[in-house]
């Protein structure tokens, strides 16, 4: 119990700092915030459950004032501007990249948290800021595809990392990555 | 940490907390099914007069959050005028910027723990199905305590990259910060243990948070 909590409380910190961070260079020079990159390591880490509590904390934290989006965005404003979507598809991209390690036991840990960060942290995710984006907008389905489609290749990087980064700390600490 | 909430207090801080967030909520359903003229124009013009009212510290934050929004707000008119619907376009950049606008002026004037009693009260119906609000408290201090630590871990993590290499740190440094947050995590729970654990929740008392948290402010 102590645990679940201090994980879930610390993984939302990260979430956080990997949004604040200054942003991290992937290729070709372009910035790129790698808040999303926490969203999929608090599911593939933490596990469904546990992953999408630490979203909920860092989106309470959000909505209570704190500047923590990437960005230094935050307040009640973000949940009602353009980009809302994205918020709320962030605990279920968490949910379904956890459930998906967790559930995909037959591979090598890096390939089934690589995919269920691609599934959930950026197909499930995409559904709901595309939708979002149509919604505050007035924009058809494709037209917010276009608008925001500049950041999927950033976000498939990310799910790619977010493998790569929980089979690391699969192997650096065994006992810590609940989805083993 | 900066919170984005007005250090000089004004005629909105003394509102209740939960008045201004019920109020925002209701002007949101009002104005998202109707986003004719007159709609969206007094939802401009009562937020810039709330803002007007609060004076020139609060128009320039106001601008300050507004100004992320700059880039998708060109392109979501530049899909209408493509749809030849400049007008409706204008009016749903209007509605964005207007609501949001809004509910950054209730992030101003609340302060934080005013605002945690709303939520608090908001989640108190899941002591029910479960929830130990006194763990949720927990959590929130934990992660507010945690941020600023982390953050400093990570700048030396960075520092000890450019150190090594010429090339900016990339998301391999994502690999230790990570690591950071487990083993502090580990140790954490193992102090909170070692302190008699998490605080069971208590019985809710509605009668003394009404008479010290909401009619005193």
């Amino acid at each position: 119990m102590e645990r679940s909590l201090t994980l879930v409380a610390l993984f939302a910190a990260l979430i956080a700092v990997l949004g604040l961070f200054p942003s991290f260079m992937l290729f070709g020079g372009v910035p790129i915030s790698a808040q999303s990159l926490g969203v999929m390591l608090c599911g593939t880490v933490l596990g469904a459950r546990r992953g999408t509590l630490a979203v909920g904390l860092f989106l309470l934290l959000v909505a209570l004032g704190l500047p923590l989006l990437a960005g230094g965005r935050g307040g009640l404003g973000v949940f009602v501007g353009p980009t809302a979507g994205f918020l709320v598809g962030f605990p279920v991209a968490a949910f379904v990249a956890g459930w998906i390690t967790e559930h995909w036991r037959g591979v090598d840990l890096g390939i089934a948290a690589g995919a269920g960060a691609l599934i959930g942290g950026v197909g499930v995710l995409y559904v709901f800021g595309v939708a979002g984006m149509m919604l505050a907008a007035g924009l058809s389905a494709g037209q917010a595809l276009a608008t925001l489609g500049a950041f999927i290749p950033g976000d498939i990087i990310k799910a790619v990392a977010a493998g790569l980064v929980t089979r690391a700390l699969f192997r650096a600490r065994p006992s810590a990555v609940l989805t083993r | 940490m900066l919170a984005l909430t007005l250090e000089t207090p004004t005629w909105a801080h003394r509102l209740p907390a939960g008045a201004k967030m019920a109020a925002m909520a209701l002007v949101m359903v009002a104005v998202l099914p109707a986003s004719n003229v007159p709609v969206i124009a007094a939802l401009v013009g009562v937020t810039a007069a709330l803002y007007a009212s609060l004076g020139a510290v609060a128009v320039r934050r106001g601008l300050r959050l507004l100004r992320p929004l700059a880039l998708v707000v060109a392109v979501i008119l530049a899909w209408h005028w493509w749809m030849d619907a400049v007008q409706q376009g204008a009016l749903i950049c209007l509605r964005i910027l207007g609501l949001v606008a809004l509910a950054n002026l209730v992030t101003m004037t609340t302060r934080l723990d005013d605002m945690m009693a709303v939520i608090e009260w908001l989640l108190g119906p899941l002591r029910r199905v479960g929830v130990n609000p006194a763990a949720l408290s927990l959590a929130l201090a934990l992660t507010i305590r945690c941020i600023p630590v982390l953050l400093g871990k990570a700048g030396a993590l960075a520092e000890a990259w450019r150190a090594r290499s010429p090339r900016r740190p990339g998301v391999r440094v994502a690999v230790p910060l990570a690591l950071a947050a487990l083993d502090d995590a580990e140790r954490i729970s193992e102090a909170l243990r070692a302190r008699g654990g998490i605080p069971r929740a208590q019985q809710p008392d509605r009668r003394r948070k009404r008479g010290t948290e909401w009619n005193d402010r």
